[in-house]
């Protein structure tokens, strides 16, 4: 019984394994509700293909998150490192344009996010507001670059970069999955086991602890906020390489779902702790929710209704096995699976042992 | 080594000001704290104890004046959190010392991880330090408190046992506690206090800032009396008795109102 009660213990503390539940049963529910899709394997391959630019924007916006901070610039950059990039390749029609687009577009991802965050820590613009205003501004800016028009690149179908990043492994697997997976595993480093994200999160449970503590807030939040932007154009390259064309409106509708995918995988809000597992499969349910309930024949007019109802339930479910209750939780399960007198019993020599 | 005369201080401030915008908050503060001294640092709200804290452990320089810290003139240009902490001064707020959300063993590391070069945290080195420091600083045992419990599950003496520790275990010459009692029960009080005397006891000096009178003279070797930014008494524990102090306080205070009604 005492192995019961610390498995269940264990179980609630591995990282996003509710979330990744979730993911579980939604599938299982579509699976009921439209076999004929969801038995299949092609539509978890293009969930693999549509999903991973709004993974890579959540990724980043887990940081932004849990230092508690916001950037609603995102979509702007992802519409600005298209742009970039098919410019490059439109212009200049070369195999090394695509390469020199390719860096370019991240140079760009970084230099509006190194001028938000040098407003935010510099000047003590709030984020939210210094974020909008550079969502309008370099949005502006691609639009009126771009002449309202989209760039069409097919040329770079077959090239090296085109497989690398949007190939399909064994002629399946869209390969910008593995990105998303690589960039995920590589920031749950960053977060967890390195002393930026370390500074990252007492900076959003406290800044004022942090600095007496000896982190630079104000750099390390310009560092947050550039590499936000490097992201964000990172998932721009994935989208516009993807689909082969650059359009002036790409990444406008990521906002809400980027954001959504943070906070159903479990980010608080709060700041001060946030999870790159939570977020990675909050994008993954968040991506197929819609074509779930489309597939289950559910009229067009519920889709956002039921989209919401998941979204809602899942963060409440957040809330009821997070911080705290968990113990909780493992207790009255215990007491589920044997009477009151009996796990009291049990308890003794367990305290014992522990002297 | 030659002995010159500020070696014998952990600590010593020459005419320190500080302006915060017109507002001066300090005004020709020089004091000193001995090796192994305790310093009672007492003053009414806003009288400049919390400014004089972060001017030496580097959250921000004085607008003039010197700081010598073990006899090392303070260049204030390069001081910092950091450069404080490498002089082997610690300090303690009663509220801005913890991550509430973060785990011990972050908390014992916070601003100077043990990484490797490319900045990657040794999470099991970190682990296993702290919890040393909590077996044999601090005496956590059997309390069902791990180096993986938060801060916010921890009682108020605790997370400031946290605080302490972490001070002492990074060697601090100097650790400075401001308020770092308030809103604790008298338990809890009676706890650090206790790290207090670790402190004595381990040889190094420590400048504790309370609003409790009685802790401050149980606890303190020396008074220092701040006033509207101004040392206005220094005063050793031989040559004055609790209600001496207590009188002088109130006095100086009636002695300002009458001053002021005049
Ligand atoms: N960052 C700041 N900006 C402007 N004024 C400040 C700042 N910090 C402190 N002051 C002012 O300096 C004076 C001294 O404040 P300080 O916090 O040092 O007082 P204190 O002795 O610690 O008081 P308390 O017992 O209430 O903590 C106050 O008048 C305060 O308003
Ligand atoms: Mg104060």
């Amino acid at each position: 019984m005492r192995r019961a009660r610390t498995i269940v213990t264990f179980l609630g503390r591995i990282e996003g394994l509710p979330i990744a539940l979730v993911l579980v049963a939604l599938y299982i529910v579509f699976i009921l509700t439209a076999p004929r899709v969801f038995l299949g394997y092609r539509i978890y391959m293009s969930f693999l293909q549509t999903v991973p630019p709004v993974l890579v924007c959540a990724l980043g916006l887990t940081f932004v998150i849990t230092a508690g901070e916001i950037d609603l610039s995102f979509p702007a950059i992802v519409a600005a490192s298209g742009f970039v990039f098919a410019w490059m390749f439109k212009t200049f029609d070369a195999p090394w344009a695509i390469w020199i687009g390719f860096v370019l577009a991240l140079a760009v991802g970084a230099l509006i996010g190194y001028i938000n965050g040098w407003l935010i820590a510099k000047i003590g613009v709030p984020s939210i507001m210094a974020t909008l205003a550079a969502q309008f501004f370099w949005y502006g800016v691609t639009i009126l670059l771009a002449g309202g028009l989209q760039l069409d690149i097919s040329g770079i179908r077959g090239s090296i970069p085109h497989s690398l990043f949007v190939g399909r492994l064994f002629d399946v697997v869209p390969v910008q999955a593995l990105w998303g997976l690589a960039l995920a595993a590589f920031l749950w480093f960053i977060l967890n086991r390195h002393a930026f994200g370390e500074a990252i999160l007492f900076i959003g449970d406290n800044p004022e602890v942090a600095r007496v503590m000896g982190v630079n807030v104000e750099a390390t939040r310009i560092k947050l906020f550039t590499m936000n932007g490097v992201i964000a154009a990172f998932a721009g390259l994935l989208l516009t390489m993807e689909i082969n064309v650059f359009f002036p409106t790409q990444g406008q509708g990521f906002l809400l779902p980027a954001l959504a995918s943070v906070f159903i995988g479990g980010t608080s809000i709060a700041g001060g702790q946030g999870t790159i597992v939570g977020t990675f499969f909050g994008a993954y349910i968040i991506g197929s929710l819609e074509a779930g309930v489309v597939a289950s024949r559910i009229s067009g007019y519920w889709v956002q209704l039921v989209q919401g109802v998941v979204m809602a339930a899942v963060v409440i479910l957040n809330i009821v096995i997070g911080e705290g209750r968990v113990a909780r939780l493992s207790d009255r399960i215990r007491h589920w699976i044997m009477p009151a007198r009996l796990s009291s019993a049990a308890e003794l020599p367990r305290t014992d042992a522990q002297r | 080594m030659t002995e010159n005369l500020a070696e014998q201080y952990a600590l010593r401030m020459v005419n320190i000001e500080k302006y915060f915008g017109r507002v001066c908050a300090l005004r020709n503060i020089s004091l000193e704290v001995g090796r192994n001294e305790i310093v009672g640092l007492i003053g009414d709200n806003g009288a400049g104890k919390s400014t004089v804290v972060k001017i030496l452990s580097g959250v921000f320089p004085p607008t003039s004046g010197e700081l010598y810290v073990a006899g090392r003139k303070v260049d204030f240009n390069a001081y910092s959190v950091k450069r404080a902490h490498e002089y082997g001064i610690e300090t303690v707020y009663q509220d801005k010392s913890l991550g509430e959300k973060q785990v011990l063993w972050r908390n014992f590391f916070i601003g100077r991880q043990v990484t490797n070069q490319l900045g990657f945290i040794d999470v099991r080195k970190e682990r296993e330090i702290a919890n040393e420091i909590m077996l044999n600083m601090i005496g956590f045992r059997g309390r069902g408190i791990t180096v993986d419990s938060k801060v916010s599950k921890l009682s108020g003496g605790e997370r400031q046992g946290i605080a302490i520790g972490r001070a002492m275990y990074f060697e601090a010459e100097l650790i400075v506690l401001d308020e770092p009692t308030v809103a604790l029960s008298l338990k809890e009080v009676g706890k650090v206090l206790n790290f207090v005397r670790q402190i004595k006891a381990g040889g190094k000096a420590c400048i504790y800032i309370s609003h409790n009178i009685q802790d401050v003279y149980e606890i303190a070797d020396r008074f220092i009396i701040l006033d509207r930014g101004e040392v206005v008494g220094n005063l050793l524990k031989g040559d004055i008795t609790r209600e001496d102090l207590d009188t002088f306080l109130l006095d100086y205070a009636h002695g300002l109102q009458d001053k002021e009604e005049a």
